[in-house]
């Protein structure tokens, strides 16, 4: 009895442990966001932001270049969730409503696109934006994302679809519904969690896209919030930096994602491993 | 019946118009110019020359291709491996755990897991600054000499830092999903083993294992396709004051093909060899999501 309290105690000391080490670097972005930079340069680190302020947040919300760099992730962001929606559902609707020639070849070819690393392509992807006069634009870089996204959309996407008895619609349709007026009143609005879902899921891949957009936004007007971010690790390296600044920004980068990404977190999950969990 | 099968095609004509745009012609174009020599004369609009398959024996003959490869496989084995070994461990510590320990140790995961690649970039260069950096501090605390010691420089040092942020970024998605397959073991077969003496280590291995053994296989394969392909982390890394040439692997080697030494039929050429690797990883990975769709 009691040894197994004592290996209980253990247990839940390694899971407090464990616990504070993946949570202490988000906790020390935040702690530092709050402290200044004298503090920040003592040669004993501050743990708490004990007489701390908001002054790096006001820093970095008056630069103007994170108001440019804002602008253009949500912009390009926006597009992307739109074109990306758009897209993946008329795609989710053909894939698990109809029965067509070649849909099995389409679905496993959408499941290999999406395994395709950004890494392996993006020179490519450069070389065809050069060439077309769309390099440093906000529709050039979201028509990249959009592709990126679309394959993994319209495999969450397809699930919802596929949740939607289609009994309903037919029910629907008895009544004296046409068959889109039935789409459209019945399957529709439950169809709206899975399209929500799915909006987060692009949102969160073109918010923090950083390796697509460091060839294809090569000048400094036309950075993203990610590359703007680098600018100040690349500044680092060569010279003392204002952490604080540093770690305001990427909270302020970071808290949306955070917030959507709890939401989202279980069916992007449960899309990436399939049936395998569920046993 | 032509209506209903022109449907279908109409609706997967937008996904196959953008993926033929943006993914189709730059892999063509790819492959194309991995045949093709580019050098200072078609910076200044000469079209490119066909060499064959120069670039690909270029190479495969320079050993620096090899150490490149050699390190991307080795880095990404270890990372894997031990992603899922910690992830795998975590989701067996979860069960053992009473519930708001486990819900603390969950949401820490959940929290590290949202964060945006960049933002924890920042962060783990500011833990390891050689000035300030808290890490530092800690091990002189400890007893060692770390004051001022850079941990960039050194390509192991480097690699193992890099190791460490990418073990922490995909932990949580390790763990969790193989405690939501663990979830699915039922406890009166583990209590039916426990009556007949079957001790913790004989559970785990005889019961648990062989249950959880899908999910562990997916989420280990994934792990190795994305830790084969890491580009952010390495690249920023390198920009905080790593030595490209010394820390290079296959992403950020492309990267510095392609834009800075201009050299687009050798950066094509490992290009094409990555998503040759890649694919064929993915294939096991996509056709055990393919059956349970059908």
């Amino acid at each position: 009895m009691r040894a197994t309290k004592l290996r209980r105690g253990l247990l839940t000391l390694l899971a407090v442990v464990l616990a504070l080490a993946w949570a202490f670097p988000v906790y020390w972005m935040v702690n530092s966001a709050f402290l200044d930079k004298a503090t920040l340069q003592s040669t004993r680190p501050t743990f708490l932001p004990f007489g701390g302020s908001l002054d790096n947040f006001t820093t970095v919300l008056g630069d103007p270049a994170f108001g440019r760099s804002l602008a253009i992730s949500l912009s390009v962001t926006l597009i992307t969730v739109a074109a990306a929606l758009a897209i993946a559902f008329l795609g989710a609707l053909a894939i698990s409503r109809f029965r067509f020639r070649g849909r099995a070849s389409f679905v496993l070819a959408l499941l290999l696109i999406q395994m395709l690393p950004a890494e392996g392509l993006f020179i490519a992807q450069y070389k065809m934006m050069s060439s077309v006069g769309l390099l440093n634009n906000v529709i050039g870089l979201a028509v990249l994302y959009t592709a990126a996204v679309v394959p993994f959309t319209i495999w969450m996407l397809r699930g919802f679809v596929s949740g939607v008895p289609i009994d309903l619609e037919e029910a629907a349709m008895v009544d004296g519904l046409s068959r889109t007026q039935a789409f459209l009143r019945i399957t529709f609005p439950l169809l709206a969690p899975g399209l929500v879902a799915s909006g987060v899921y692009a949102f969160l891949q073109a918010w923090n896209e950083f390796t697509v957009a460091l060839v294809v936004m090569t000048e400094e007007q036309a950075r993203t919030l990610p590359l703007w971010l680098r600018g100040f690790i690349q500044a680092s390296a060569t010279r003392e930096t204002d952490w604080g600044q540093v770690m305001a920004a990427s909270t302020l980068v970071a808290i949306p994602v955070i917030v959507f990404f709890l939401i989202v977190q279980s069916r992007m999950s449960s899309g990436l491993v399939g049936g395998a969990v569920k046993g | 019946m032509s209506t209903a099968r022109r449907v279908p095609l109409a609706l997967i004509i937008p996904t196959l118009l953008i993926l033929l745009v943006a993914l189709g012609y730059p892999i063509g174009w790819q492959v194309v110019t991995s045949f093709q020599h580019y050098g200072m004369l078609q910076q200044f609009g000469q079209p490119p020359e066909w060499v064959g398959l120069d670039n690909y024996v270029a190479l495969f003959t320079d050993s620096y291709l090899w150490i490149v490869i050699a390190r991307s496989i080795a880095f990404c084995l270890v990372c894997a491996v031990s992603t899922v070994a910690i992830g795998g461990g975590m989701a067996l510590l979860m069960r053992a755990l009473s519930t708001p320990v486990r819900l603390l140790l969950q949401i820490a995961l959940l929290v590290a897991w949202a964060m945006p690649v960049v933002t924890s970039m920042t962060v783990w260069i500011w833990i390891v600054d050689w000035r300030r950096g808290v890490l530092n501090w800690l091990l002189t605390r400890l007893g060692g000499d770390f004051q001022g010691h850079n941990w960039l420089v050194e390509p192991l040092s480097f690699f193992a830092v890099a190791a460490v942020i990418v073990i922490w970024m995909s932990v949580p998605f390790v763990a969790l999903s193989i405690y939501a397959g663990l979830t699915q073991v039922s406890p009166e077969v583990l209590e039916a083993a426990e009556i007949d003496g079957a001790n913790g280590w004989q559970r785990v291995r005889h019961i648990i294992l062989p249950l959880i053994a899908p999910v562990v296989s997916i989420v280990l394969l994934l792990q190795l396709i994305w830790d084969l392909r890491v580009f952010t982390q390495i690249k920023l890394l390198q920009d905080a004051g790593g030595f490209a040439n010394e820390t290079n692997l296959l992403g950020t080697y492309i990267y510095q093909l392609g834009t800075g030494a201009g050299d687009f039929g050798a950066a094509a050429a490992v290009s094409v060899i990555m998503l040759a690797l890649t694919v064929s990883m993915s294939w096991y990975y996509v056709r055990s999501l393919m059956k349970e769709e059908s």
